[in-house]
């Protein structure tokens, strides 16, 4: 068979698993285990009635390793399904990020400006700070967050992504 | 009506009947006393009591690969479990089904660093199939129903099942089992037909096939060997097996060109990198078996028979993958190569098994048994006829005894060869010849071991008397752990740091304090008849066989190096140093 893409990419995975203690451990084992990388991990619990969560990981390697990451993660027991949002189509990413910056005078002004053209909002405020609030893709959020350093960026909390693929089907 | 509540521990025991349980390996403590309880007041469920945690579980190993039932372990918390990892992680490597009960402290002291507690459950998730903690009595028939289902579905493996003290002491239902499992869990059994009708037709216009198989074959079930025995007769092709698949085909046949990998024959490895089909039935393309990757078998279409989707792939890129159970995927290849009937190239076929006969005539497993030091090689071969005609089962524990086994041991029928193959575990063969035993008790089974792995797992000798098991344990003793000697002396210059076994037991004395009789050979001309001895001795024997000490496993691919670039002999081993990524892999 011909040589395997070398290329590394960057792959969005959902996965829906059973709600059930240790299940987040067995994920995050396999890929600490098995040398994966993971950018960032959202979980959180998206049907109550028939008990399932929502995993949406986003990792980055070659297209073997990413088919490995797939089969790996589709033969744990509580594992339902694995969907690589990335290859099947077109899809929605957002992530949200809690922006803490302290300042002053012109700088606290203009961090308000620029957190109007991102259409971030002013969640809570001081008379020196803002918490801002922000969604978007990962690299706006980044944009941001490099725009707000200069004038008193403090603190970032970000949510890791939540994923959904466009159009009628589900995954 | 309803149903009268019983104690945990009971239907614990109840739910192992209706799995078909009949044996179980295990250890008492603290918190398995109500389960021990239960065994007690029962006649179904035989335990066998072993002398530590880890025999318990290479027993049940070896009780699950030489019967492909399900093996059962019994173990207490803290220590009992940490003592089943080592056990756990090899039934994991080589798919062996077992379902491993832990005892746990009571639900209310979990987290509070009690006496015998660990966290049994983050412990062993890595090295298992699937674990769980049961913390509610009404759930406890259904989790271990469905831990059978998961030990023995799909790619086999070691299930867990932590069971805290005040939950075995609850009462509560019992529930049956059902199809809820199988409804949780069902791997892919029928493989891709498409995928299969391109396989055929690639073996059939294949002018060089080989077909390669592996531990799968075995799982499948002895069907699996049988159709993987008439493809191979239908296609013309040789067939070359992994350590873990020996006995899947028949080893006397001479389509047979021996087992592949680091120590597997000339004609086999060479025969992977020159082919032009490879069909892989039931292996991984594990490190062993593929030598350099860059270098692994260039110009062949590759197939790939795999239960598990995430062995495909995962070390060489296949062409056709079919993700399925072995068994039914060789019956739908059979079939359709039955339907389509090849137009074969019988030239090409004709000419390719003349260059196999070829590299067959390099007669890479030749030894000479001159003077009366025993060559091991000898040793085996001489066990090997010796036992013919009569139902033999054999163990080994890891190394180069292993290696001389796998080669000169032959096996024409599956489930008769237990090893460890994917760990490598030494100490495994003793327990798990204990465990085969008890399983078979009119077979001969015998543990060919090195003086340094049987060590390991010795006290299991006691188990052995204690249960009359007439055990064999057949040492090729050249005073080294003799497989490190080998790399020291490949890889290290000589230095043969602590590989030497100082100080070992009188093998003989050390039989008989455990019951056993003990003897020994360390002239080629004993040999046979301590081999006659010990197999006539109806009984737990410990033959110590004296081996020339210098022997090293030939043939072998050095690691980092490709399958054509194997080394014959001790002879052969100055034309190329050792590359540095070579020395880096284990």
């Amino acid at each position: 068979m011909s040589e395997p893409s070398k290329e590394v990419n960057r792959h969005t995975i959902a996965v829906l698993v059973d709600n059930e203690p240790g299940v987040l451990a067995r994920v995050i084992g396999l890929f600490s285990g098995r040398g994966y990388n993971i950018e960032s991990l959202t979980v959180a619990e998206t049907d109550h009635a028939a008990g399932l969560s929502r995993i949406t990981i986003v990792t980055t390697g070659t297209p073997m390793i990413i088919e490995q990451i797939k089969a790996q993660l589709g033969r744990l027991v509580p594992v339902h399904k694995v969907a690589d949002l990335t290859l099947d189509g077109p899809y929605v990413e957002r992530e949200l990020a809690l922006v803490k910056v302290v300042g002053k005078g012109e700088k606290r002004v203009e961090s308000l400006r620029i957190a109007d053209t991102f259409r971030a909002r002013a969640v809570d405020s001081s008379n020196n700070s803002f918490v801002f609030e922000i969604v978007g893709a990962a690299s706006k959020i980044d944009a941001f967050i490099e725009l707000m350093q200069p004038l008193g960026l403090t603190e970032v909390s970000r949510t890791g992504a939540a994923a959904i693929s466009r159009g009628n089907k589900p995954i | 009506m309803a149903k009268k509540k019983m104690q945990g521990a009971e239907i614990v025991i109840e739910a192992l009947k209706e799995q078909g349980v009949t044996e179980i390996f295990g250890y008492p403590g603290g918190a398995v006393l109500p389960l021990y309880d239960a065994i007690f007041n029962q006649n179904a469920i035989r335990h066998i009591l072993v002398r530590q945690e880890g025999g318990a579980v290479h027993a049940a190993e070896g009780y699950a690969r030489s019967t492909g039932k399900v093996g059962v372990v019994l173990v207490t918390s803290g220590p009992g479990a940490t003592n089943a990892v080592t056990g756990l992680t090899d039934a994991l490597m080589d798919s062996i089904p077992i379902v491993c009960l832990t005892g746990q402290v009571p639900t209310h002291l979990i987290g509070n660093d009690a006496f015998q507690e660990c966290d049994t459950t983050g412990i062993t998730r890595p090295c298992t199939k699937h674990n769980y903690l049961v913390k509610d009595v009404n759930d406890l028939a259904a989790v271990v129903h469905e831990a059978f289902h998961v030990a023995r579905s799909g790619r086999p493996g070691p299930v867990v099942i932590d069971l805290p003290k005040d939950v075995v002491m609850a009462l509560g239902n019992y529930q049956e089992a059902g199809t809820a499992a199988a409804e949780k869990y069902s791997p892919r059994v029928k493989g891709d037909q498409s995928a299969i009708t391109e396989a055929v037709r690639l073996l059939g216009q294949a002018k060089k096939p080989i077909i390669y198989a592996g531990g799968g074959v075995i799982n499948s079930g002895p069907k699996a060997s049988k159709l993987l025995g008439d493809l191979v007769k239908l296609t013309g092709a040789p067939c070359t097996l992994t350590l873990m698949g020996l006995g899947a085909y028949p080893a006397s046949d001479k389509q047979f060109v021996g087992m592949l990998g680091m120590h597997g024959t000339y004609e086999a490895n060479l025969a992977m990198h020159d082919c032009d089909v490879m069909l892989c039935v039931g292996a991984r393309f594990d490190d062993r078996i593929t030598g350099r990757l860059d270098a692994f078998s260039p110009g062949s279409k590759k197939i790939h028979i795999d239960i598990d989707p995430s062995s495909i792939n995962k070390n060489v890129p296949v062409d056709v993958p079919i993700v399925g159970d072995v068994g039914s995927v060789l019956a739908d290849m059979v079939r359709k190569w039955k339907a389509a009937k090849p137009k074969q190239d019988k030239a090409a076929l004709k000419k390719w098994w003349g260059q196999i006969d070829q590299w067959r005539a390099r007669k890479c497993l030749a030894f000479e048994q001159k003077g009366e030091i025993i060559k091991p090689q000898h040793a085996i071969r001489r066990l090997f006829e010796l036992t013919q005609g009569r139902e033999t089962f054999i163990t080994t524990e890891v190394g180069q005894h292993q290696m001389w086994a796998a080669q000169y041991y032959n096996f024409d029928k599956p489930n008769h060869w237990m090893t460890s193959g994917g760990l490598g575990t030494m100490g495994y063969g003793l327990p798990a010849a204990m465990g085969v035993q008890i399983a078979h008790p009119d077979a001969l089974v015998v543990d060919i071991a090195g003086e340094a792995s049987t060590l390991m797992n010795i006290q299991e000798m006691s188990s052995i008397a204690q249960y009359r098991l007439p055990v064999k344990i057949f040492i090729l003793n050249n005073e080294y752990m003799g497989m490190v000697r080998q790399w020291q002396e490949l890889l290290h210059g000589g230095r043969y740091s602590e590989s030497y076994m100082e100080s070992l037991p009188d093998f003989v004395k050390l039989a008989e304090s455990f019951h056993a009789a003990g003897l020994r050979a360390t002239k080629a001309s004993e040999l046979d008849d301590v081999i006659k001895e010990m197999i006539a001795i109806d009984g737990p024997v410990i033959a110590d066989i004296a081996i020339d000490k210098a022997e090293n496993c030939f043939p072998m691919i050095p690691s980092g190096a490709a399958h054509n670039e194997m080394l014959l002999g001790p002879n052969d081993k100055a034309n190329k140093p050792i590359s540095e990524e070579g020395m880096v892999l284990v």
